[in-house]
């Protein structure tokens, strides 16, 4: 015989740049690219007359999950607890609306971030996933590059900020820049990304990545209303976007057909006094042909599994005895390390404003008393 | 006197100010960033691949003439050119030595014995009259890296060598399109960097389907239960997974690290309710309606919370008595043969049933035991799909023998390797690169050594992988892409780089100037009343002199 031996070499030379991406409509299936939903809900502020914000974002969170998306992927964070709130004369409920008709709280709210967990600095680990790793699943936004991700955050903000605790702000370059990172990773297909605070409209001016869509509630220089009080409660319930997107979305289910651009006319300016605007030249496809449920709902791609495999081989039965191994509870905490620990070695650190200010308010007052000709005779 | 002590002392507060001061508060507002190597940064980042598989063609006797197996072809380059958006491949045959062997059939039995090094194959030509092969096949591909070629008719004895190796080419170039890698392999792998409009939908599908490259899955295995008063279930899951999925796995183990584990949930229905089809009283459930059964079920299926990694869930669900049998109907009406369903980049859902052990007066509950090579038989072809080793169908003329007993043929397992390697190689690629710009346009996250350590390392990584790929050493081209990918996550994801250090300037400017105007007002005044002095001086002192 004769033999050859070939070397079937193959080159492969790309340059960094995007192409367009597929914009394929055949079939449902394949006509949003994406294999996965996620859910990010955002209340960004606290205390008691802020109850209307909690309000919003458990309204979106019960839509998201009626429609589909599980609790392993929504990351719902909120800032304050209203509904074990000292000042709520109905304990374990959030209302969403004026006599009591609908409890958002519900039985099986599961919030991830909750109180003082809720900072500026938790959003952005969570976005661009730089978390510690001892970070539990629940925590982390897992997405891939098939992801299509929903971001909903309310609160108090501002012409380019967004207040979060009453103690910081988030900017809206800040916010571009996280979207950019997860864009460089892929961390997501698509993402909407909605917001209801004053002056909304600026908190998306500087998004600079591709396949972004974005709604607030008013544009710079108005102000989001609230809905109305409740008596008997004593605060806002809601704020009046979210709680016409809550009507809007109470009658979308897992298999309607509506589309973006019915989204873009919830609260016209009658409703809602501000002016919702709307943010989508940075998305790769027609709002048209978006569903509503690419983003608040979870459909599943589904393929019948036409192939099976053979399998011959009975199943092992044990060989030789049962080894069962012996189970033992792992110590949760070295405590015997934590009892007889030494304490720390703490590094030196110069006196600091505060001891400095003191001296120096000291030994002022002792030289405008004595005066200074006397420092001889101390000295 | 007193001037011109005031002069000096506030000359020499504007120096200590200027000397000792600036560089001082410029040191101390510095933020530290090691240095990172951007060059080759920039070098990895045009990415040039080159991928060479060994392919030994043998040449049975029959095929080629005496005087012919003589001669030796030294170099035989030929350049084959690929386009993917404007860039293109290159694709060079290089013959490198012959060789000589008895008969077809002992040289079978000695290579399928031996192992052939992954990466590598070989191809035996066979005389056409040969009755190896049954009559319309061409080729068939074994279940090790090798395929036997029938040589076409036209190609009697009495040609020239040049000519029977220029015939040979582009046949045993399709064999390696289907059990190496091919264009389309390639290009679905670097999805991640170049979206291209794809030719057809199956490709979309191909791509959308399989899990993205991670260097570890978990696997979970669920028996869903509705009707614990009727059914008492056992499933010898154990075994089953050590016996049929582990060598799977075990062969899988140079691409990821997968965990296992299984539970049984009582009482989880379908969200779906299905319809009963009278005709052959049965229960169906259509194509359209499956697409909602997965959610309500998915709260309930948990999962590991310590790891990160993505997880497949393999869900076996016994319809309850009422809704006994339970067949899943296609698009057009007919029963689908497994009784399966999966997701792409979830899992897979089997209904089984078990209406046949009991019947109308049996005593509730009955006691069933699971055929789990039956079930697992279904769950082996979904997870195949699921980790991306099933490739489309191949080409008229072939024949592809049936995977072994892992469920993996060699030459499959050698595809995933290529195709996650370059996969690997240019997601690590984008990371750091994306990660350079990033710290690069962003001045004011502090860069640390150990992350400028990853960085490096990740970069060495890829390099080194970038070689072995051309070389053709496909496992260690695999590992080094697999470092490359962990260092270059590990810095691209490392929590201290986060950026919340943004100063707008008119920020900056409100910080700095309430303290150093005051401090340094004073200074300008009497540095300006000097100079303003000096020069009086010497404006007196002129006419003196005059």
């Amino acid at each position: 015989c004769v033999g050859i031996n070939l070397r079937y070499r193959f080159h492969v030379s790309l340059l960094c740049k995007l192409v367009s991406c597929f914009g394929d409509r055949a079939g449902q299936f394949f006509s949003s690219g994406h294999t996965n939903n996620w859910a990010v809900l955002v209340c960004t502020s606290r205390f008691w007359f802020n109850y209307r914000h909690v309000a919003n974002t458990l309204s979106v969170y019960r839509s998201v999950k009626r429609l589909g998306i599980p609790d392993s992927h929504i990351v719902l964070m909120l800032a304050d607890d209203m509904a074990c709130n000292h000042r709520n004369p109905k304990p374990a409920t959030v209302f969403s609306h004026k006599n009591m008709e609908l409890n958002v709280y519900g039985d099986d709210v599961e919030v991830d971030y909750r109180g003082y967990e809720v900072t500026v600095e938790n959003f952005l680990r969570i976005l661009t996933g730089r978390l510690p790793p001892s970070t539990p699943r629940s925590k982390r936004l897992l997405s891939d590059d098939r992801s299509n991700i929903l971001i909903y955050l309310t609160g108090h903000g501002g012409n380019g900020f967004l207040k979060f605790q009453d103690s910081e702000e988030i900017s809206n370059v800040e916010l571009a820049d996280a979207f950019e990172q997860m864009w460089q990773k892929r961390r997501y297909n698509e993402l909407l990304f909605i917001i209801d605070t004053c002056q909304g409209a600026s908190m998306y001016e500087r998004f600079y990545s591709p396949n972004l869509m974005a709604l607030a509630s008013s544009q710079v220089g108005e102000d989001s209303l609230s809905h109305q009080p409740d008596l008997a409660i004593g605060v806002h319930l809601m704020d009046r976007y979210t709680f016409y997107l809550l009507e809007f979305l109470e009658d979308i289910h897992p298999a309607s057909k509506t589309n973006m651009n019915d989204l873009f006319k919830v609260c016209p300016k009658s409703q809602c006094v501000s002016t919702p605007g709307h943010r989508t030249d940075l998305f790769l496809r027609d709002p048209g042909s978006v569903l509503i449920t690419d983003f608040f709902g979870s459909v599943r791609k589904v393929e019948l599994t036409m192939e099976t495999i053979n399998l011959t081989d009975p199943i092992d039965a044990e060989s030789g005895e049962l080894q069962k191994e012996m189970h033992t509870y792992a110590d949760q905490l070295p405590v015997s390390e934590i009892i007889h620990q030494k304490p720390k070695q703490k590094d030196w650190h110069p006196p600091d404003g505060f001891i400095l200010g003191l001296w120096t308010l000291i030994l002022l007052v002792f030289f405008q008393t004595y005066g200074v000709k006397h420092l001889k005779h101390i000295f | 006197l007193q001037s011109v002590r005031g002069q000096l002392a506030a000359l020499s507060i504007a120096a200590v100010v200027i000397i000792v001061g600036v560089p001082l508060w410029w040191r101390t507002t510095e933020t530290y960033r090691a240095w990172l190597p951007v060059s080759q940064i920039k070098e990895l980042a045009k990415l040039q691949l080159h991928l060479s598989a060994d392919v030994e063609v043998v040449f049975a006797r029959g095929t080629v003439t005496p005087e012919q197996q003589k001669k030796v072809p030294l170099t035989q380059t030929q350049n084959m050119e690929h386009r993917v958006d404007g860039d293109s491949f290159n694709a060079i045959l290089t013959p490198m030595r012959l060789s000589n062997s008895a008969s077809v059939e002992a040289d079978l039995s000695l290579h399928t014995l031996s192992e052939s090094p992954s990466g590598s194959l070989v191809v035996y030509v066979i005389p056409e009259s040969s009755s190896l092969l049954p009559q319309n096949v061409d080729v068939y591909i074994g279940q090790r890296r090798t395929a036997l070629l029938r040589i076409g008719s036209q190609m009697r004895v009495g040609k020239t060598l040049e000519q029977l190796l220029a015939h040979m080419e582009p046949r045993i170039k399709q064999v390696l399109h289907v059990m190496s890698f091919s264009h389309t392999d390639i290009t679905a792998a670097l999805s991640n960097r170049v979206r291209i409009s794809p030719g057809n939908k199956e490709s979309i599908a191909d791509s959308m389907r399989a899990f993205k490259s991670s260097p570890g899955y978990e696997i979970t295995f669920s028996l869903l239960n509705p009707d614990p008063k009727s059914h008492r279930l056992h499933w010898d899951i154990e075994g089953a997974v050590e016996t049929y999925i582990q060598p799977l796995l075990t062969k899988l183990s140079p691409v990821a690290n997968f965990s296992i584990d299984s539970q049984t949930l009582y009482y989880a229905m379908l969200g779906v309710n299905p319809r009963f089809d009278s005709s052959r009283s049965t229960y169906t459930l259509n194509a359209d309606s499956l697409a909602h059964v997965i959610n309500p079920v998915e709260a309930r299926l948990g999962s590991n919370a310590a790891s990160s990694n993505p997880v497949l869930n393999f869900l076996l669900y016994i319809p309850d008595a009422h809704h006994s049998p339970l067949y899943i109907h296609d698009h057009k009406k007919q029963q689908v043969p497994t009784n399966a369903f999966h997701s792409p980049r979830w899992g897979g859902i089997m209904v089984y049933n078990v209406n046949e052990f009991y019947e109308v007066d049996t005593v509730f509950p009955v006691d069933i035991n699971i055929d789990m090579a039956k079930v697992m038989g279904v769950f082996l072809a979904q997870l195949r799909l699921l980790l991306g080793v099933q490739s489309s169908t191949p080409p008229p003329g072939f024949l592809v023998a049936p995977c072994g007993n892992a469920g993996l043929a060699d030459w499959e397992l050698d595809r995933l390797m290529w195709s996650r390697s370059v996969e690997n190689i240019a997601t690590a690629t984008t990371t750091i690169t994306s990660l350079a710009q990033l710290l690069d346009q962003i001045g004011n996250i502090v860069i640390n050594d150990n992350i400028a350590q990853q960085v490096s390392s990740a970069v060495t990584s890829l390099q080194l992988a970038v070689s072995e790929l051309e070389a053709g050493n496909l496992g260690f081209a695999l590992q080094y892409s697999k470092e490359a990918i962990l260092s270059s996550e590990r810095a691209f994801f490392d929590p201290s780089l986060l950026h919340l250090l943004y100063f707008p300037d008119d920020q900056k400017f409100a910080i700095y100037i309430p303290l150093f105007l005051p401090m340094c007002v004073p200074i300008l005044l009497s540095l300006l009343k000097i100079v303003s002095e000096a020069r009086q001086k010497h404006r007196e002192k002129k006419p003196k002199k005059d």
